[in-house]
């Protein structure tokens, strides 16, 4: 129920976002002028329009365009700039859909490789929580469709400018996006973002239907076929995740690459989405439906949680060393943005996904206290939430940004989707435990 | 005062375990167990308290932070600026992300290195040290428990081979 409203608040917002933002030139420039007028944004200007910015926010709108009709040259610098600007608050409502609508597609997704991977290393410990993760995970076909149907939109429609390269007018006066132009075209895209998602959501459906059937099996044909089935997913996972991790991110930012940046994208994946199996199954337990967890499968899960905040720092850390010592202009680009107009995010996220979670997960006997690890899963996921934001805003709709009505409609609505999905699917949970598992019984003794 | 101990040997982890158990629930005190490799379980069931060793890791790793924190600022900051790759060299926080990786390694070496000449002081091991296992066998396949005797021999000795000992002697205690 309280699904449902969070879904009706959220579209409300996503719609407000749309409606707010601004569809002519003028009423773009007019929100701009209004922000500089206000006093924060006037320092908010295009870095090499910084002069120019704060004096048309000074000036009133006639005198600009005075002063600008009369340098043939400036004024058209002037109309590109102001088309620029309308272009990044229209991106907004849209970016702020993808980041929420990522963030918890992610969070299947992550649930779903973890899940895969407990197949192939034919796992002890983990059968008993295996259903927390197949319910978790089938919010990944509705996030898929929600996805796909955006990047139609996006890319088959040219309904908004996230991605400059999908615009021709960008493409054919840029000579380095037309080297690229082999990989970086919209069908190219979208047939890619197609092969991965139905990749993924098949190997979803068929392995959930080998682990119910599994479960009134009399041999362990089911298992082994999971076995094998997960294997191959990993192998594919792998290599289109890098390929989604270009496609969606990397691409907003078409000039830069990263070369440990698909990584970096799945490390945030993999940590919350182990901090949401870690919350839902206490709050199952909590309810009486996994009494046969204990608290040495929570014990475990922390430590993921834990080890998994640290290797995102180091692939945080490492991508930001090297360029920012290296301090090659095309490369580093992508972080003076960050600094200086999203300096709190990008550094700040960094408290909540290494700082608090390292130091309250740090001591072995806090790792099976309840509270502990929600309040660091929470952080892990506030935290991350700022990481996907720091990697889509910035490039979408730069200097512009502000965290309003669209991004917390598009959050409430995702979130509220999400609870709807997950717990939706848990409800109609043949049996919580996944009781032919081979291991299931070493499962439910796991001790520590 | 146990100057007497009886000894019992077992060739497999689990029955070690399982005496354990059984040890402790009769009351009886168990001095020392040797065993050829870490037994997973063994020091709860033996009721040893829990290992502080965690918490010496956690403060030698914070010395080994700050070392480097003031090592780094006097070297390359107050003593000896110096300009490499252009990177601004007056400020220690302008200066830090070049510092981390210093900063992390010294952190794991202080809490390592530490924290082994800790286990070894505690442990009382030194080099050339004499070995203190009774049997030269707990170095190879066979696990050693020893039980403080109080002049009840008769009744312990029932009790452990009942608890599937291969061998049961008495000895004094060193």
């Amino acid at each position: 129920m309280a699904s449902i409203i969070l879904m009706i608040v959220g579209i409300l917002g996503i719609g407000y976002g749309f409606i707010s933002s601004p569809s002519t030139v003028e009423e773009a420039k007019a929100m701009v002028a209004a922000d500089a007028h206000h006093g924060g944004a006037a320092s908010h200007g295009e870095e090499s329009h910084e002069a120019t910015t704060t004096h048309h926010s000074e000036a009133s709108e006639d005198a600009h365009h005075e002063a600008s009709a009369s340098h043939g040259d400036e004024a058209a610098e002037h109309a590109s700039h102001d088309a620029h600007t309308l272009s990044k608050l229209q991106n907004r409502p849209w970016a702020a859909f993808l980041i929420a609508g990522f963030f918890f597609f992610m969070i299947a997704l992550g649930a779903l490789v973890f899940y895969a991977i407990q197949h192939v290393a034919q796992v002890g410990w983990s059968p008993v929580l295996f259903r927390v993760m197949e319910g978790i995970s089938s919010y990944l076909f509705p996030g898929a469709v929600i996805l796909y149907v955006f990047y139609v939109l996006t890319a088959g429609f040219h309904m908004n400018h996230l991605y400059i390269w999908m615009d021709p007018n960008v493409m054919a006066h840029d000579e380095i996006l037309q080297l690229k132009s082999g990989y970086l075209n919209v069908p190219f895209f979208l047939i890619r973002s197609f092969i991965f998602l139905a990749g993924w959501v098949l190997y979803r459906h068929f392995v959930i239907k080998n682990s119910y059937a599994q479960d009134e099996a009399k041999d362990n044909t089911y298992y082994r076929k999971n076995f094998k089935l997960s294997v191959f997913f990993l192998l594919f996972f792998f290599v289109t995740e890098s390929i989604m991790a270009w496609d969606w991110f990397m691409g907003l930012e078409p000039h830069w690459y990263s070369t440990l940046f698909a990584w970096y994208v799945f490390a945030s994946m993999f940590v919350s989405a182990i901090s949401v199996i870690a919350m839902i199954t206490m709050y199952l337990k909590s309810k009486g439906v996994l009494e046969f967890v204990n608290d040495s499968h929570l014990h475990d899960l922390a430590k993921f949680m834990f080890g998994l905040s640290i290797f995102w720092t180091y692939l945080w850390f490492g991508q930001f060393m090297l360029i920012w010592y290296a301090n090659i202009p095309e490369e580093v680009g992508y972080f003076i943005t960050r600094i200086e107009h999203y300096n709190f995010i990008f550094f700040g996220m960094l408290l909540f996904n290494f700082v608090f979670p390292f130091l309250v997960l740090m001591n072995s006997d806090f790792k099976r206290v309840n509270w502990f690890v929600m309040i660091a899963g929470v952080s892990i996921l506030v935290g991350h939430y700022m990481d996907i934001f720091q990697i889509v805003m910035p490039s979408t709709v730069g200097e512009l940004w502000s965290f309003g009505i669209p991004e917390i409609g598009s959050i409430l609505f995702f979130l509220g989707l999400f609870i709807f999905v997950v717990f939706g699917a848990l409800a109609k949970t043949p049996s919580f435990l996944a009781k032919r598992n081979p291991f299931v019984e070493e499962s439910k003794h796991f001790h520590y | 005062m146990a100057s007497k101990v009886i000894q019992a040997i077992y060739n497999d982890d689990d029955v070690l375990m399982l005496a354990v158990k059984r040890v402790k629930e009769a009351h009886h005190h168990i001095e020392e167990i040797y065993t050829p490799f870490p037994v997973h379980g063994l020091d709860k069931a033996m009721g040893l308290a829990p290992t502080r060793l965690a918490i010496t890791a956690f403060m030698y790793g914070c010395v080994g932070l700050t070392v480097a924190i003031t090592m780094m600022n006097f070297i390359m900051i107050e003593d000896w600026p110096q300009n490499i790759g252009g990177k601004p060299s007056f400020s220690f926080i302008e200066n830090m992300p070049a510092f981390v990786p210093i900063m992390f390694e010294l952190t794991v070496f202080f809490a390592a290195h530490l924290m082994v000449i800790t286990f070894y002081m505690r442990s009382r091991l030194w080099p050339f040290k004499k070995a203190e296992n009774p049997d030269v066998r707990t170095t190879d396949d066979h696990f050693l428990m020893e039980v403080s005797l109080n002049d009840n021999e008769d009744e312990l000795t029932r009790l452990l081979v009942d608890t599937g000992a291969v061998e049961v002697k008495v000895s004094e205690k060193h």
